[in-house]
């Protein structure tokens, strides 16, 4: 999934660099926001979080099996601007450490993942959640919708820079039909695991669902001086 | 396959050693790794003659580096999706149409195939090589020398510092599992393995709640907090 060095020729690779540092600034600025002192700890236990996560293997059949991506899930759980800088993280440190995505296809990678993925997931998560009713066992639902679109979204904005830069002339419609053809089929399971995942988390610890803050009411201490039978 | 729930390419790539390559300054390393791949990349499609310097220049790093050249092949597999890819953009691709081995495929897709599996292979190859020389400490250091924002440093620091703790914890969670008889390999399965995430969600947050907490009572100041303005 993560695009590797000569994929895109240096231009395009600079100019996805130049998205990425952007929106990374205000990822750290957005971030503090979400967290304040607390950002650096919690980042990073949740980057952390997330790189096992990708780990982790589901089975489809005869011994095939999928993995999460991701930042849908990132973004629902800890809010946009920590899932940006989370997932920056891990691309950085897959990248470094693990040769899983080209050094000069790492701006463009985050720009991927870490931009369209968790903001194209979050928007439509969010749309999800005013249009669905407002019951709190709907936020797994909209999740799984703002899965559903982040594949797809990153394999086509993919497809445009591979156009624009891309290493071998393909036409656009022809590439564009086939990444966002397949990543429609993955993102079905990035759906799922992703509204399963944020239901279970609700169901343990519902408060630290960012995507539901304002569904859980807090209920005051009521005092009862007498006992009710 | 249960026993391939945690893939078995998470233990780290450092192959620890004292060459001339393992002490020099990572900041140079890190620097001289992404000149070269920038190189590579650089390199024009239909001339193939440049590869062969490359790759002659990553052995003698290897070999300066006295990394067992199989260490590296190894972790080549990372790339099997490229190499998917590169098979399929001769028959995608545009342009004049040529016949190989029985079947019409691209002039130019086949040259750009070509030239892409060439630099995604190097790139990989330089990449292992500066992180099998380079202990993630050794790393961060680099990367702030080299002016990346200190939060960023600082996250990627705790996630260094605490992957094996979390992969440990799902370890457990993967045992306890198989103890009880679980063997996932459907989609039937997946609600009870989305259950084992967002518990290792919730105890991954909590635990950086306390690691925040013990920070806190050792006097610790964030990059985030107020008077340091993020850049």
């Amino acid at each position: 999934m993560h695009v590797p060095d000569g994929f895109l020729n240096l231009g395009t690779s600079a100019a996805t660099g130049v998205v990425a540092t952007a929106a990374v600034a205000l990822a750290l600025r957005g971030a503090r926001r979400e967290l304040d002192d607390r950002t650096a700890p919690l980042a990073g236990l949740v980057a952390t979080f997330v790189f096992a996560a990708q780990m982790v293997n589901f089975p489809i059949a005869a011994g095939t099996s999928g993995h999460l991506l991701g930042g849908a899930l990132a973004a629902v759980l800890v809010g946009p601007y920590t899932a940006t800088l989370c997932i920056t993280v891990v691309l950085l440190v897959q990248a470094l450490l693990f040769a899983d995505g080209g050094l000069t296809a790492l701006g463009t990678n985050v720009t991927l993942m870490a931009v369209v993925g968790v903001w194209v997931g979050y928007a439509v998560f969010r749309a999800a959640v005013r249009l669905l009713p407002r019951r709190s066992g709907m936020i797994p639902v909209a999740a799984g919708v703002g899965g559903l679109a982040s594949v797809p979204a990153s394999a086509g904005v993919f497809a445009l820079l591979f156009s624009i830069g891309g290493a071998a002339p393909i036409s656009l419609s022809t590439l564009l039909a086939a990444m966002v053809g397949v990543h429609t089929v993955i993102g079905v399971g990035e759906a799922v695991i992703t509204g399963l995942v944020v239901a279970s988390v609700l169901a343990l610890r519902p408060d630290l669902v960012r995507g539901a803050a304002g569904l859980h009411v807090a209920r005051p201490l009521e005092i009862r001086t007498e006992a009710r039978v | 396959m249960w026993s391939e729930l945690v893939g078995a390419n998470h233990s780290l790539l450092h192959y620890s050693g004292h060459s001339p390559l393992h002490r020099a300054p990572s900041h140079w390393k890190i620097v001289a790794t992404v000149a070269f791949v920038i190189a590579v990349v650089a390199t024009p499609t239909g001339i193939f003659w440049p590869y062969a310097g490359y790759l002659a220049v990553l052995a003698a790093a290897t070999f300066i580096a006295r990394i067992p050249p199989a260490y590296l092949a190894r972790r080549l597999v990372v790339e099997v999706p490229v190499v998917v890819f590169a098979a399929w953009l001769p028959f995608i691709s545009t342009g004049e149409r040529v016949t190989l081995l029985g079947l019409s495929v691209s002039r130019e897709g086949l040259l750009a195939a070509g030239a892409l599996l060439a630099k995604a292979t190097l790139g990989v190859l330089a990449a292992l090589l500066l992180a099998a020389t380079t202990d993630i400490r050794d790393l961060l250091a680099g990367l702030t020398r080299l002016r990346l924002p200190g939060p960023l440093v600082e996250i990627m620091g705790f996630m260094a510092r605490y992957v094996e703790v979390i992969l440990g914890d799902l370890a457990r969670m993967r045992i306890s599992l198989v103890a009880r008889g679980f063997n996932p390999r459907s989609p039937r399965h997946w609600p009870v393995v989305a259950q084992s995430l967002g518990a290792l969600f919730v105890r991954s947050y909590e635990r950086g709640e306390r690691v925040h907490v013990a920070m806190l009572s050792r006097g610790y100041a964030s990059s985030f907090g107020p008077g340091s303005s993020p850049r």
